[in-house]
């Protein structure tokens, strides 16, 4: 297993940058997801690393070894690929030991590996099936078997769960965290879904237009998002953003015409700023922000207030159990101290005191 | 489902249709087994005890030269379908795949080669075969359907491998395979429904041709069996018996090969599943 670092990468298709400046070190047996918006380029860093995509300028060294320049199969990486790509003329032994039979590796040794990989993933009644009389989930475990019998410094997965559906989703995402326990190897992997970030990560990348947005453990970026893309993009339902105004002394912002605590560093610069809360860090109550109730969602255990305030900002509030709210009432919304988040003009966290 | 009245229509002309092409053959296959007097007299009339004569086999299987015939048809048709795959499929990999200064306009210039009738040029063929010393080989033959017939099948297999999913060619680069190897290991297994198409329409044309036989190699035992009955063909006699049993038993090569390409085509189609 190998520490991955990216230096100073850039990636352009002629004219149109793709990647701009990615800086990202990969410790030895983290796991590391890539997240972002669909065209934010966290596939193509993936593919990069695993030198299907020639890079611009940059450089990229696993295990310490400068592998920019390298073919594929010379990184000693392993991709797992969203359609599984499996071969499909070969049976699930032989999809396992193809790459082996043709690195020159010895009869005993490929059976000796393939074995081990049928084991720690249950394969054994599968090995002399096509790809095809495989259901998804069971492809999903051969592609990542795949993998494993390479013993590979990196292994790289590419949205590997995007194709199943939702119960197996989950299961299969509760094998990879096992079966990164049990490698301890070091995990590379790309999602759109938060969820499995969220879940999976030791170390969240977020990207977004090419750019690393921020770094950070899963709840690092949750309580504390550097800027206000991360802050929109991670968490479920998305947090609330309104415009807002920061006081002179800093101590207090004023959203419509309510003023709410804060405690800000003495850098911050009074005026205009964008308050943001998270939907499950707010109340309807007596006090706060007024607003007029849109929809009510009631998903039994908790409920969803759509609420829009006078500028027509949309304000959601989760609210436990059933609320009794119609459409058109009035209400109030509190948002809970110790939970705001401030981002100044240009999208940045404005830092607490 | 269809309409039962419309699958009828569809079935009918199809019945037809199948039954104005076998005509000529079952007449051929039919007369063959007959005396020349029923030949002429009831030409429609199947083979009976009494107008039976095996007399056409006979002498094609007694004619020593016929067997060599062919050889050579058997030899220029399974060359040609051959080196029309190889060729047609390396180049169809190496056009879809592989991105080169002048890529597309090799593709236009080989869609071109579709449209443009190889007879056109028989003349400088005839020039540079003999140039080349292999006027009256096989060589020549072969060579000259090899070309006739790759820019369709580059045409046909390039559409094919756009449809194997990149995923694959980018798994087997990341298992350390070489170019070739993904060519030939992950690609071509992959490509055999199509080449079992290339091969069909490939062999038929080349089987039946009369031209180039008649150019490039028309005597010096390397003719092929369509050349081959025409010595049976006289400008005052013709030896219909003899015509028409080597026309019969030409067909049973061609049909061999067809079966065994349509046996890979549809076992192709069924277990192609590429997902």
């Amino acid at each position: 297993m190998a520490e991955v670092t990216i230096e100073k990468l850039h990636k352009s298709y002629g004219t149109v940058e793709v990647l701009r400046d990615i800086n990202l070190t990969v410790s030895d047996g983290s796991f590391v997801v890539l997240v972002g918006p669909s065209g934010c380029g966290k596939s193509t860093l993936l593919r990069s690393v695993a030198g299907l995509e020639p890079i611009t300028s940059g450089h990229i060294t696993i295990g310490g070894r400068d592998v920019s320049a390298l073919a594929p199969a010379q990184r000693e990486i392993a991709m797992v690929f969203q359609s599984y790509a499996l071969y499909p003329h070969m049976n699930v032994e032989n999809n396992m030991a193809f790459g082996l039979k043709f690195a020159g590796t010895p009869k005993d040794e490929i059976a000796r590996r393939v074995g081990e990989a049928t084991r720690i993933l249950q394969l054994e009644p599968l090995l002399k099936r096509r790809p095809k009389e495989l259901s998804g989930g069971q492809r999903q475990r051969v592609a990542i078997g795949r993998a494993i019998v390479r013993q590979p410094k990196v292994f790289l997965f590419d949205e590997p769960l995007s194709n199943l559906d939702a119960a197996l989703r989950i299961n299969t995402r509760v094998e990879i965290a096992k079966l990164h326990k049990l490698l301890k190897a070091t995990i590379i992997y790309v999602t759109h879904d938060q969820v499995e970030a969220m879940t999976l990560a030791d170390k969240i990348v977020v990207m977004n237009q090419g750019r690393v947005e921020q770094v950070g453990k899963p709840l690092e970026l949750y309580y504390r998002p550097a800027n206000l893309f991360v802050a929109r993009f991670i968490g479920s339902p998305a947090m609330n953003t309104l415009a807002a105004e920061l006081s002179r002394d800093g101590r207090s912002v004023s959203v419509g015409g309510v003023s709410l605590p804060v405690t800000v560093g003495a850098a911050a610069a009074p005026g205009a700023v964008t308050l943001g809360f998270r939907p499950e860090h707010c109340s309807i109550g007596k006090t706060g922000v007024p607003a007029k109730v849109d929809i009510v969602e009631r998903l039994g255990e908790t409920g969803f207030v759509h609420c829009r305030t006078a500028d027509g900002t949309m304000i959601l509030v989760e609210v436990k159990g059933d609320p009794e709210l119609e459409q058109g009432a009035d209400v109030r919304i509190a948002p809970a101290a110790g939970h705001l988040h401030l981002f100044d003009g240009s999208g940045a966290r404005i830092p607490e005191a | 489902m269809r309409k039962p009245v419309s699958a009828f229509a569809v079935h009918g002309i199809l019945a037809l249709y199948t039954a104005l092409a076998l005509f000529p053959i079952v007449l051929v296959i039919m007369n063959s087994f007959k005396a020349k007097r029923a030949i002429f007299n009831t030409p429609l009339q199947p083979p009976m005890p009494w107008n039976f004569d095996p007399i056409g086999y006979v002498k094609v299987f007694g004619d020593s030269a016929i067997g060599t015939y062919y050889m050579n048809s058997i030899t220029v048709t399974v060359g040609t379908i051959f080196f029309t795959l190889l060729f047609g499929a390396m180049a169809a990999w190496a056009l879809t795949e592989y991105k080169f200064r002048w890529n597309t306009a090799l593709a236009i210039f080989l869609s071109i080669g579709i449209m443009v009738p190889i007879r056109l040029g028989s003349v400088s063929i005839i020039q540079l075969v003999s140039e080349l010393n292999l006027i009256n080989t096989l060589t020549a033959l072969i060579l000259v359907y090899v070309a006739q017939n790759l820019p369709l099948a580059v045409f046909i297999l390039s559409e094919f491998i756009q449809q194997i999913p990149k995923d694959l060619r980018e798994a087997g680069r990341c298992d350390g395979l070489s170019e070739y190897n993904i060519f030939f290991f992950i690609i071509l297994p992959l490509l055999r429904p199509a080449m079992a198409t290339v091969a069909v329409f490939t062999m038929i044309p080349v089987w039946n041709d009369l031209w180039f036989p008649l150019l490039l190699a028309p005597t010096g035992g390397k003719q092929t069996i369509t050349l081959g009955v025409q010595q049976f063909l006289g400008q005052y006699i013709t030896d219909w018996n003899a015509v028409l049993a080597a026309l019969s038993t030409a067909i049973v090569p061609v049909l061999v090969l067809y079966v065994i390409f349509s046996r890979q085509l549809i076992r192709g189609l069924t277990s192609g599943a590429v997902k």
